[in-house]
This record gives structure tokens, C-alpha cells and sequence, in this order.
């Protein structure tokens, strides 16, 4: 007798099972952007466009702004981006081109290493090994050498912005560091012999062909460690000295809008302060999530597609 | 019932005839040629895994060489040995000269560099540079040297002049050289090889990746090119051999069988596996 | 034609290989530094009753993370059991039946976007999701945001892992008479079982150490605790609060806890990675 044309019944449970699994993925994203939206109402209301750029942030008479936590978020990950892009481009150099197999290795899974240790263990690095040495040496040298410029005036108190990119930049290293150089790997050994072959030095065709033929994946490298340094909240909330205040020097304090979360939300009793810090959470989640869509985005426009974390 | 073969006589019979409408000059006596590059006892090694036996070959200056050879037995290797490309790979290991006039070009005392400008090489795959057509011709050009745009211009027109692509990408210059075709590709890394003015060319089965019409273009271009430049050619394909070399040079597994004038090799083969080689039985 | 210095040409070759030395050296001096610090400070902490006892109150000698540490592996435990299926038949959904589908499209772009949320904007959902609603913080509404983290990380590996699984052996066994289901169950698992393993191994790791998205779920908490349906001890809250602190024996505990937390998290993650490489 000839099968029923009809999937079997087991068939169609297992299908609608995992595609259940698969709407759950749908549905949480949707309900945090939604969830967010709803919680900011009181702030919105009350506050509207002024908010983002309003430097108040006062519980007592419950008038918030998020313009220090924009100007914090938005330097610490400039500050990290700055530090992390050139140091992984040629850290990804040396993995791929340069480096003997096992120094490619070790150095490798020291990345890997580097990109598992948790942001709360990074926090307490930072607040208690770093920012000391930071304030010890590295701070009072700047201050006395560059100190005319109003980036590296004030006290070095070690906590503060620079320190927060400093660690940021650590943090998002690794992940740029090890999209960039799959990215490398992937330039055909046809493309780089000839490079070779009309006799350029390894650095004259790693930037003038190899980088080329990849920069795509590179720019969705930066991209998603940008992404990443944006969001990331413990490490940052221990070492950026939680100050609403907008300062022009790296060493003051300053805060991020992860790290007034992390910092207030527990506290916070008055629904325009809870709502107030929803809506910062919601500029956040806009922020990340457009980044990294335009990232990944961009990375599938090229053929390659991001790595999975871990 | 079998098959009706040709003979043995008869494929070489028409290799020697291939090779003979080249010229109608006798064969060319490789004892008055001057040798532009001398290879003595050449091995090479994959790691501990030894991969060329004791090559030894005087190719001359200004001729097409051809070297044959079924896959597998060290043409590509042997070839790349002349511009030290092996060298990016670990693994590799040369051992034994190469002289190119009468400077050993292995010795650590040889800049690669400078090497790399004077021998071109054309790979089997077309490797266009994710640039433009101009800027990949310009190549070589901006790294060796510090020309003015309109001298590089004027260096890159030329180049591709005597690649025979002017033509065809004039209006283009700008555009990205992926665009091309696969025979305008490799006759784009002709171009780019020979904007520096190199003295040798090796090319690594240049045609395996092109169209026939294609193949036939670069095979003219390779008759022209002789003139300025001396030319190795490693090839699979024996009418192409005889079509294009002065000279061929037949390796099996490793080592150089038999060399000599190519209208020569292809009648009288001296040696039996090169005869086999030419014949069919194998390869 | 005038050539470019070579001697110039070297130096800069030379001075970009050195710098892609130093940095290299730069990242794992910072590695080397950290675990150096941590495994430093947070030896001392370690005594018996580090492992054994509560927390006390500060001043108070003989206290412990062990409720921290238990309430840690509860919530942990609890977000795996939720998370691993969910995800695994999520990434099953997508590779499987996901090639031409508007929906496993869709999905596997909100799975990527789940991945890319900072972990605080998730607890902050699931505060409102269920800490609001049910009156209280709890391990449960910790252990659910732990989970939404996790979700898309073992959907995404479980479809990469699937994926690359040949069809070859999808369709020998679909020519054999065997409805989907069991394929995809029999088959297709078992030949991408262990990196299904390592991608949630490697998502343990990566959860056990979050502290962000338990803030305001699970809050903390330094009893015991008795039902998940309260503030919940964990680790790594605990860490925040004792660093923050001013006393001194809280800090020590804080690195006693961070040691714990790294060398775990590390002990997978370099196990998972080794299971990996080990099966490829």
C-alpha cells in the first residue's frame, strides 16, 4: 500500500516542537525590546527628548538625564576600541603570518583564556591591582608629561575613565582579536604567494593585498567588539568610579549606563527613578542591538559569519 | 574488438611536427646559448619526506623551457625553488645551488627581495589583488619604486601592452581586476609581473585554469614575451610544449629525466620513460 | 627608476613584526598578571570554613561562601535544565528544517541579537518579566535570566554543529525508511554530539561566572537558602557586595570567591575546547 503523502506524525510533532523552541528565540527578543519600551513610560513622559541629553541625575528631587552615562559609555569603548583594534590586527598578523605553530598556539589559547575569565573577575582586578598601579605610576607620569592637555589633568586617583577603557579593551581584545584572524586565514595562499612572489616584505603584502582582500571581515571584527564594549557592565562598574558627571579629563570618574544599572537599579524605589533607569536600559539595548546587526549584517554580505561566544 | 589506437610513432610524429612549425631554423644547440639560470644538485625536501633528487639543469636566456612531467613529480616544486617561494612554508627545505649568473641566489647572502624582482612568477590559478586593474599592474611598481603617478601610468600602459590586455581593459583601469575574465585575470598577473621589468618568468601551468581561446592568447603572448625575458614554463599539456618551448626538459618523480632542444625530445626521446611519458603509456 | 630604500623597507617589516610580538607578549603579561592576582589573593581565603560555612556578619570570624557557592550551582544547574533542550531542539529546528524557512530565518536572527544583549539589559527583563509580577526576588527568576542567556548560545552552536553533519548521511538514513524525527535524533546527534556538548559545556562556563543578570533576580542573599523562591546566594553578587564593602575580610572572601569562580570556569572551558579538538 502506498505511504500516505502526509509527513508522519512523528514527523510533524518533532517539527512543531523545535519550531516552538525556535518562536521562543523570537519572542524574547521582541518582549525585551517591548518590556523596556513599557518600563521607560513614566521617564519618557516625564522627561522626553530632553533625557538624553540632560546631565541631571538627582534621586532626591527626581530629575535624570543620560547624558554622563551616554559620555561614559560612549569614551570608555572609544578609549577601547582605540587601544584593542591596532593591538588585534597585529596580534591576528602574527597568529597567521608570522608566528612559528606552536607559538600560534599558546599564544592562542592565552586569547582563548583571556576571553573566558568572567567581567566581574576583570572588576576586581581592576579595582584592586590596577587602578592602584594606575595611580602609582602610570597615571602621575602622564599627568607630568602630558598634563598640559586637559585629557590627563586632575587627581590620579587610579578609578576613572581611562582605566575603564583600559580594561574594556582588554576585555574585548580576545573576541576581535580571533574574528580578525580567521578573517586572515581565509585569504587564498595563491593571493599571497603572488604578493610574495613580486617581492614585497611580509608587512608590504600583508597591508597592501592580504588586509585588502579581508578588510571586510575586519571591519566586522571591530564592529562586534564594539558591540561587546558597550554592553559590558561589571568590569566597568568597578573601576569607572560611578560619578554622574561629565568630565574632559580620563582620569575622573564617570559612569556608564551598565554601570548605573548595576550600581542603582537594586535601590531604586520612586517609579520615575525605576522607569528613569529602564529607559536608560532601553537606550542601551537600541544602541548594542543596532550595532551588532549592522555588524553581522555586513559580515554576511561578505560570506563570513560570526562565531558563536565560547 | 579493440579500440584503434595511434601508435606510439604517430603521437610523437605529431609532437615533432607541432614543434617543428615554431621554426624553421635547425634545433638550437644549447652549447652556444648563453645559460641565464644554472641549477646544480638540487634537492628538496616536504619535512623529512625528500621530494627532488639531485636536479641539475642550465636553462637558457632569452628561450622558452618547458618542463613536463607527470603530476606529482616535482615540476611545480623544482620551479618554485628559483624564486624561493617555498620559503613561506616552514616545512620546505632546498638544499644545493641555483645560480642565476653565476650568482648562487639560495645563499643566505641573496636578498629575497631583490630576487623576487628579478624572477616573475605566473601561478595556475589567476590571483588578481582585490584592487583595480591599474593598481594591481602597479604593483610591484609602488613597492620597489618611487615613480611619479604619471610615470607609474606610463609603466603600467606599457605592461599591459605587452601582456596584449591594453586593449581590452583601457577603459577599466579603475574597475576591480576580479571583474575579469579568467584569461584576462592571468594575463592581468602577466602584466604585473612584467611591469618590473624581471630577466626570468616562471610560470606554473599558466593555462590549466583557462579556456582554450583563452590558453591560445597566452601562448602567443608567451612567443613574444621571449625576447625581453627568459621564460620557464611548467605544463601538463605536451602540444603546448611543443607548440611554445625551445627546450623541454622531461622530470619523473622527482628527478630530470631527459633535456634537451624540444623538436628533439619529441622525435628521439633518448631515455624509455620519457619516451613512454610522450607516448601515453602513462602519465 | 628610482627604487625605494630596501634597508627602509626592512626596518618598517621589522618594526611591525616586533610590534605584533610585544602585543602578543602585552596579552599575556595581562593574563599572566590576573591570574597571578587572583590565584594570590584568593589562596588565602581558602580554609575550611570558607567551603563549609555561611557568610557571617562582618567582624564576625568563620565565615564562608558555601551558601553562595550551593545557591551558585542550584541556579546554574536549574538554567541548564531549562536552557540545554530548549536550545539544542531550537538549533535542531534551525539546521534541520530551517534551510528555506521565513521562520528559522527570523529566528536565527533574534538568536544572534539574544546573544549580543548585555547581560544586565536581561536581568532587567527578567525583573519586570518576574520579579515584578510575582511580588519577590527569587533563584527562579535568576536561574530564567541565566537560561535567556544561554538559550541562544547553545541554539547557535547546536545549528552550527548540525550543519555540519553531511547530508550524506541525513539521506542515507532517510533511505533507509526512518521518519525524520528518528534521523535527526539518531543519526545526526550522535555524529554532532560532542561539539553539541562542548557548545553547552562552554555556555555553563560562560554563565556560572555572570553576575550582571542576577542583580535584580536573585538578588543575594547570606543564609542558606531554603526554597529558590526567594533571594537566592550566589557567588558572584556575593563578590560584588564584599568588594564593594569596607571591610577587609569580605575583600579577602570576595578573592577567595573569584579564584573559585576562574579556575571553574577555566577548568571547562579549557576541557570543553580539549573534548573538541580531542573529537575532531
Amino acid at each position: 500500500m502506498p505511504r500516505s503523502r502526509r509527513q508522519p506524525k512523528g514527523d510533524r510533532v518533532f517539527k512543531h516542537v523545535s519550531a516552538g523552541c525556535a518562536v521562543i528565540l523570537l519572542a524574547l527578543i521582541a518582549g525585551v525590546f517591548f518590556e523596556l519600551l513599557h518600563g521607560s513610560g513614566q521617564s519618557l513622559a516625564k522627561f522626553g527628548a530632553r533625557f538624553v541629553v540632560s546631565r541631571a541625575w538627582d534621586p532626591v528631587t527626581q530629575e535624570f538625564g543620560a547624558a554622563s552615562s551616554i559620555f561614559g559609555t560612549v569614551v570608555s569603548t572609544a578609549i577601547a576600541m582605540v587601544l584593542a583594534v591596532p593591538v588585534s590586527v597585529v596580534i591576528a598578523i602574527l597568529l597567521v603570518e608570522l608566528a612559528h605553530p606552536i607559538v600560534s598556539r599558546v599564544v592562542g589559547t592565552g586569547i582563548e583564556l583571556l576571553a573566558a575569565i568572567p567581567s566581574i573577575i576583570y572588576g576586581m582586578w581592576g579595582l584592586f591591582v590596577f587602578a592602584p598601579f594606575m595611580a602609582t605610576y602610570v597615571q602621575p607620569a602622564l599627568g607630568a608629561k602630558l598634563g598640559f592637555l586637559p585629557l590627563f589633568q586632575g587627581p590620579p586617583m587610579g578609578i576613572g575613565m581611562l582605566t575603564a577603557g583600559i580594561i574594556l579593551a582588554l576585555m574585548v581584545l580576545p573576541f576581535m582579536c580571533a574574528a580578525m584572524r580567521d578573517s586572515l586565514a581565509m585569504v587564498p595562499a595563491v593571493v599571497k604567494e603572488s604578493a610574495y612572489g613580486m617581492g614585497s616584505t611580509t608587512w608590504e603584502a600583508t597591508r597592501r593585498v592580504s588586509l585588502r582582500y579581508c578588510i571586510s571581515g575586519m571591519v566586522g571584527a571591530v564592529f562586534l567588539g564594539l558591540g561587546r564594549a558597550l554592553g559590558e557592565t561589571m568590569a566597568v562598574t568597578f573601576v569607572i568610579g560611578n560619578s554622574h558627571s561629565i568630565s574632559a579629563s580620563l582620569f575622573a570618574p564617570g559612569n556608564s549606563i551598565a554601570s548605573t544599572l548595576a550600581n542603582e537599579f537594586a535601590e531604586a524605589s520612586e517609579p520615575v527613578y525605576v522607569s528613569a533607569l529602564m529607559e536608560l536600559g532601553l537606550l542601551l539595548f537600541v544602541l548594542t542591538f543596532v550595532f551588532q546587526a549592522a555588524a553581522r549584517i555586513w559580515l554576511r554580505g561578505v560570506g563570513l559569519t560570526e562565531r558563536v561566544e565560547g | 574488438m579493440s579500440r584503434p589506437e595511434s601508435s606510439p610513432t604517430d603521437v610523437s610524429i605529431s609532437l615533432s611536427a607541432i614543434s617543428a612549425a615554431r621554426t624553421n631554423e635547425k634545433d638550437p644547440d644549447i652549447s652556444d646559448l648563453p645559460i641565464k639560470v644554472s641549477v646544480r644538485n638540487l634537492n628538496f625536501y616536504y619535512g623529512s619526506n625528500q621530494v627532488l633528487f639531485d636536479n641539475s639543469i642550465d636553462i637558457p636566456a632569452n628561450r622558452v623551457t618547458a618542463i613536463i612531467g607527470p603530476s606529482g613529480c616535482g615540476k611545480s616544486t623544482h620551479i618554485r625553488v628559483y624564486n624561493r617561494i617555498y620559503e613561506l612554508y616552514r616545512e620546505h627545505r632546498a638544499e644545493g645551488e641555483v645560480l642565476i649568473d653565476q650568482t648562487n641566489v639560495l645563499s643566505p647572502s641573496t636578498g629575497v627581495l631583490e630576487l623576487r624582482k628579478r624572477v616573475g612568477m605566473i601561478f595556475q590559478k589567476p590571483s588578481p589583488f582585490p584592487m583595480s586593474v591599474f593598481e594591481n599592474v602597479a604593483y610591484g611598481l609602488r613597492v620597489h619604486y618611487r615613480l611619479s603617478r604619471s610615470e607609474v601610468a606610463g609603466r603600467v600602459e606599457s605592461a599591459l601592452r605587452r601582456a596584449a590586455l591594453w586593449e581590452e581593459v583601457k577603459d577599466k583601469m579603475e574597475e576591480s581586476a576580479t571583474a575579469l575574465s579568467g584569461g584576462q585575470q592571468q594575463r592581468l598577473c602577466i602584466a604585473r609581473a612584467i611591469a618590473i621589468e624581471p630577466e626570468i618568468v616562471l610560470m606554473d601551468e599558466p593555462c590549466s585554469a583557462i579556456d582554450p581561446i583563452a590558453t591560445a592568447k597566452i601562448e602567443d603572448l608567451i612567443g613574444e614575451l621571449q625576447e625581453k625575458y627568459t621564460i620557464v614554463l611548467v605544463t601538463h599539456n605536451m602540444q603546448q610544449a611543443a607548440r611554445v618551448s625551445d627546450f623541454t626538459a622531461f622530470f619523473y618523480q622527482g628527478r630530470i629525466v631527459e633535456f634537451g632542444p624540444t623538436r628533439q625530445l619529441f622525435t628521439n626521446p633518448k631515455g624509455k620513460q620519457t619516451e613512454d611519458y610522450i607516448t601515453g603509456r602513462f602519465g | 627608476m628610482k627604487a625605494r630604500s630596501l634597508r627602509s623597507r626592512r626596518l618598517v617589516d621589522r618594526a611591525v613584526k616586533a610590534l605584533s610580538v610585544s602585543s602578543a607578549l602585552v596579552g599575556l603579561v595581562a593574563l599572566g598578571w590576573i591570574l597571578y592576582e587572583v590565584v594570590k589573593r584568593g589562596i588565602g581565603a581558602f580554609n575550611l570554613d570558607f567551603f563549609t560555612k555561611a557568610a557571617t556578619p562582618p567582624g564576625v570570624s568563620g565565615g564562608g561562601i558555601a551558601n553562595a557557592l550551593v545557591g551558585t550551582l542550584l541556579m546554574t544547574g536549574l538554567a541548564t535544565i531549562i536552557a540545554a533542550p530548549l536550545g539544542v531542539l531550537a538549533g535542531v529546528f534551525l539546521a534541520e528544517f530551517g534551510r528555506r524557512s521565513r521562520l528559522a530565518a527570523a529566528a536565527r536572527f533574534a538568536s544572534n541579537a539574544l546573544i549580543g544583549v548585555p547581560s544586565i539589559i536581561v536581568g532587567l527583563f527578567v525583573y519586570g518579566l518576574l520579579v515584578v509580577t510575582t511580588g519577590g526576588f527569587s533563584g527562579y527568576a535568576g536561574a530564567a535570566a541565566l537560561a535567556m542567556i544561554m538559550l541562544p548560545i547553545v541554539a547557535r552552536t547546536a545549528e552550527d554543529m548540525l550543519n555540519l553533519v553531511p547530508d550524506s548521511l541525513r539521506e542515507s538514513a532517510l533511505a533507509l525508511g526512518a521518519p525524520r524525527w528518528r534521523t535527526t535524533l539518531g543519526v545526526v546527534f550522535r555524529a554532532a554530539k560532542s561539539g553539541m556538548l562542548t557548545g553547552v559545556l562552554l555556555a555553563i562556563a560562560r554563565i556560572s561566572g555572570e553576575t550582571a543578570p542576577l542583580l535584580f533576580t536573585a538578588l543575594n542573599s547570606p543564609y542558606w537558602s531554603r526554597s529558590l523562591a526567594e533571594p537566592t546566594p550566589n557567588l558572584t553578587v556575593t563578590i560584588f557586595n564584599y568588594a564593594m564593602s569596607p571591610y577587609h575580610e569580605w575583600q579577602r572572601m570576595a578573592w577567595g570567591a573569584s579564584l573559585l569562580i576562574t579556575a571553574g570556569v577555566l577548568v571547562i572551558t579549557v576541557s570543553a575546547r580539549a573534548l573538541l579538538r580531542g573529537n575532531r
